[in-house]
């Protein structure tokens, strides 16, 4: 409980507060007088303080009061150019969607391969592995610590062997690939090149992204195994590599995602993902690494929850913070190093296992608020997933609401069509303002991993995310089905994975092991199936 | 005044590190009132009974999201039972299929808080079962 009690005491977070200085034209303020205020008389609102689910306070009405130094060719600028709030694309979706990357893996390899072939049938454009706990703690399936954890929550893949099953008859030559894998993420990229490189794909050309952010383990996921400076050194290795050998991989993909599953704020989502991204742009250059040449390699992953605007506001903000930093902190010049390119993923943390098909409502409204942000990549959640990792009906629910929003409702006609609403630029400004306050506050701290080890983001997010569940708890956030409109209903038909799984394995390492020439002495991994985890 | 606190262990049994849900829980224990003890990550069957034994709680809460609670309830249990400890209430929060429940109260789990559940509930049971 320490972890708790040090959080209670600590200083109040940046300012979540709307704009100070506002003057209300002649207008607006006629407007209040006769119109507003014998409204609010006869009918008084709902609630007497309207806030964001952060708790950022929400006004009214937004109108050109509220954006009193605002210039729009500075601090919106045009699709494509600095500062990149209306999207790093001259022309957006209008010349290429994003790319609808659904994050799949259970159970085996061949189980996972059957998924991705499946997804890719159904009109997906790239794939993103989800590894089992074992993988992503660098266990082999037959570890002791693995015992009920194999192929549950993602493939289980302990070997080069296993590797080539999950990528049989998909051309990484075409298909880019996300890998969810963080602290042995330089062993699984390694399988992966080599299982391209059997297929023949040449590495200057194949494209992909290795997640392998490992700060935000240390902050919200906890899925590390070393500490975090040796880490950053591993970290820091892959950056090097990809610069040598795979000019168009993503090295790494800086994750906002699991700091607001973790309970963050959007501000705090946004900032300490924005300063992990600062801290290995720091520690690569350090090593002797050009900002020019390995930031374009770095891309970024968000989270997209519920409230609509201040979703499309903080990815709006992303971009301007990234920017503004690349010239002004690093004194890029190189503009693919400004651009900040982004996955989004829906809220899991904002599903329901109560009445779960009104999740396929609650992603839409995220993944729509993605879209209009500006994403490149996305991946909605199934409906389901309060419950298990999705069965195949609901996977393809998920892919059809993306492919509903791209072909059917039209927001992909224009290049950011709230630019310039009143209240969306607000927002943008104010969330990237809270931003730079946390940022400012790590870099005094010394930088982020300093931060980290004085568990500064860590006892931030667990403050928001009890203040969030107190909320929920009284009611001051209504959650559908679960603490309001409640009703009975049917379990749902859910996906099973069974032990079957862990004893296939097993046996397949087993196997495995025996044949194997040791990877010492092999010419060639790639030749020899033979690099696995733990060695025996 | 002199009533005895009552005392918790919460535990993040496996590999998975998502202790969202955890941390909420301990946080919510002792603001009712009660002493929690929370183990931290990566926690072996073998770890949280020896904890429940030296800490000499009345109640274990096992946070358990990764799919794993049908491997790691049943070694939990048996180990407290080997170890005496068969007063203890055993509480399980997290993403449980609604088919293993049945068979992880027949291995001694009390109760199974299943996503949503409000933290006042899980007091009010933990107060009404360790009265």
């Amino acid at each position: 409980m320490s972890e708790q009690r040090k959080g209670s005491t600590q200083t109040v977070p940046p300012s979540e507060a709307s704009s100070a200085h506002r003057e209300a034209s002649a207008k607006e303020q006629a407007w209040e007088k006769n119109t507003l205020q014998p409204t609010l008389e006869k009918n008084p609102e709902r609630q007497s303080e309207f806030t964001a689910i952060s708790g950022h306070p929400i006004r009214r009405l937004y109108t050109k009061a509220d954006l009193p130094n605002w210039d729009p060719d500075r601090d919106l600028g045009f699709p494509g150019e600095p500062p990149y709030t209306r999207g790093i694309h001259s022309t957006m979706h209008r010349s290429r969607l994003w790319t609808m990357r659904q994050f799949a893996g259970f159970g085996t390899a061949e189980d996972t391969n059957q998924r991705f072939r499946y997804l890719l049938a159904q009109g997906q454009t790239g794939l993103s592995t989800a590894f089992d706990l074992p993988t992503l703690m660098g266990y082999d399936s037959d570890h002791a610590l693995s015992e009920g954890e194999v192929g549950k929550c993602g493939v289980a893949i302990s070997s080069l062997a296993d590797m080539e099953v999950l990528f049989d008859k998909i051309p990484l030559a075409n298909v880019t690939t996300s890998m969810t894998i963080n602290s042995p993420a330089a062993v699984i990229w390694a399988m992966y090149l080599a299982v391209a490189e059997k297929q023949g794909a040449d590495w200057k050309k194949i494209s992909g992204t290795l997640q392998n952010d490992i700060l935000k383990e240390y902050i919200a996921q906890k899925e590390y195994i070393y500490p975090p400076e040796p880490s950053m050194r591993l970290v820091i290795d892959t950056f090097e590599f990809g610069v040598k050998n795979t000019p168009k991989f993503n090295t790494i993909s800086i994750s906002g995602y699991h700091i607001r599953e973790a309970g963050s704020t959007a501000i705090q989502e946004l900032a300490f993902t924005l300063r992990d991204g600062l801290e290995y742009v720091e520690w690569g250059m350090r090593r002797g690494l050009d900002v020019d040449q390995f930031v374009p390699q770095l891309s970024f992953f968000f989270n997209a929850h519920n409230d609509f605007f201040e979703e499309i506001a903080k990815y709006r903000a992303a971009r301007r913070i990234w920017h503004k930093a690349m010239v002004e902190r690093y004194k890029s010049k190189n503009p693919r190093a400004w651009a900040l390119r982004f996955h989004t993923q829906t809220a899991g943390c904002s599903l329901t296992a109560q009445q779960p098909y009104n999740n396929v409502v609650r992603t839409a409204i995220q993944a729509l608020a993605a879209v209009l942000g500006g994403t490149q990549s996305l991946h909605t959640n199934s409906l389901d997933e309060a419950w298990a990792l999705p069965t195949e009906f609901a996977a393809t629910i998920a892919l059809r609401t993306q492919q509903i929003i791209a072909h059917e409702t039209g927001v992909t006609n224009t290049v950011d069509p709230l630019g310039g609403s009143y209240f969306v630029e607000t927002l943008t400004k104010e969330v990237e303002r809270g931003a730079w306050e946390y940022i400012d506050r790590i870099d005094a701290m010394g930088g982020m991993v300093t931060a980290i080890e004085r568990s500064y983001p860590q006892r931030e997010i667990a403050e928001a995310s009890y203040r969030y569940q107190v909320a929920v708890d009284k009611k001051k956030k209504i959650i559908v089905g679960v603490n309001d409109f409640v009703a009975e209903e049917k379990p749902l038909d859910i996906l099973h994975i069974d032990e079957t799984v862990a004893h296939r394995q097993a046996a397949r390492l087993k196997k495995l092991r025996a044949a194997s020439t040791p990877c010492a002495r092999a010419p060639r991994a790639k030749t020899t199936s033979c690099l696995s985890f733990t060695t025996p | 005044m002199t009533e005895k606190k009552i005392r918790v262990l919460i535990a993040k049994p496996g590999l998975d590190g998502h202790d969202r849900g955890a941390k909420i829980i301990a946080r919510a224990l002792r603001d009712a009132g009660m002493e929690v003890v929370y183990t931290g990550l990566r926690q072996t069957p073998e770890m949280i009974a020896s904890a429940a034994v030296q800490e000499d709680v009345d109640v274990i809460g096992l946070s358990i999201l990764s799919g794993a609670h049908n491997t790691i309830c049943p070694q939990l249990m048996k180990l407290l039972h080997e170890k005496g400890m068969n007063d203890v209430t055993v509480l399980v929060g997290g993403i449980i299929p609604e088919a293993d429940i049945p068979a992880l109260k027949q291995s001694g789990i009390a109760e199974i808080f299943l996503p949503g559940t409000s933290t006042q509930d899980i007091v009010d049971f933990i107060h009404k079962r360790v009265a």
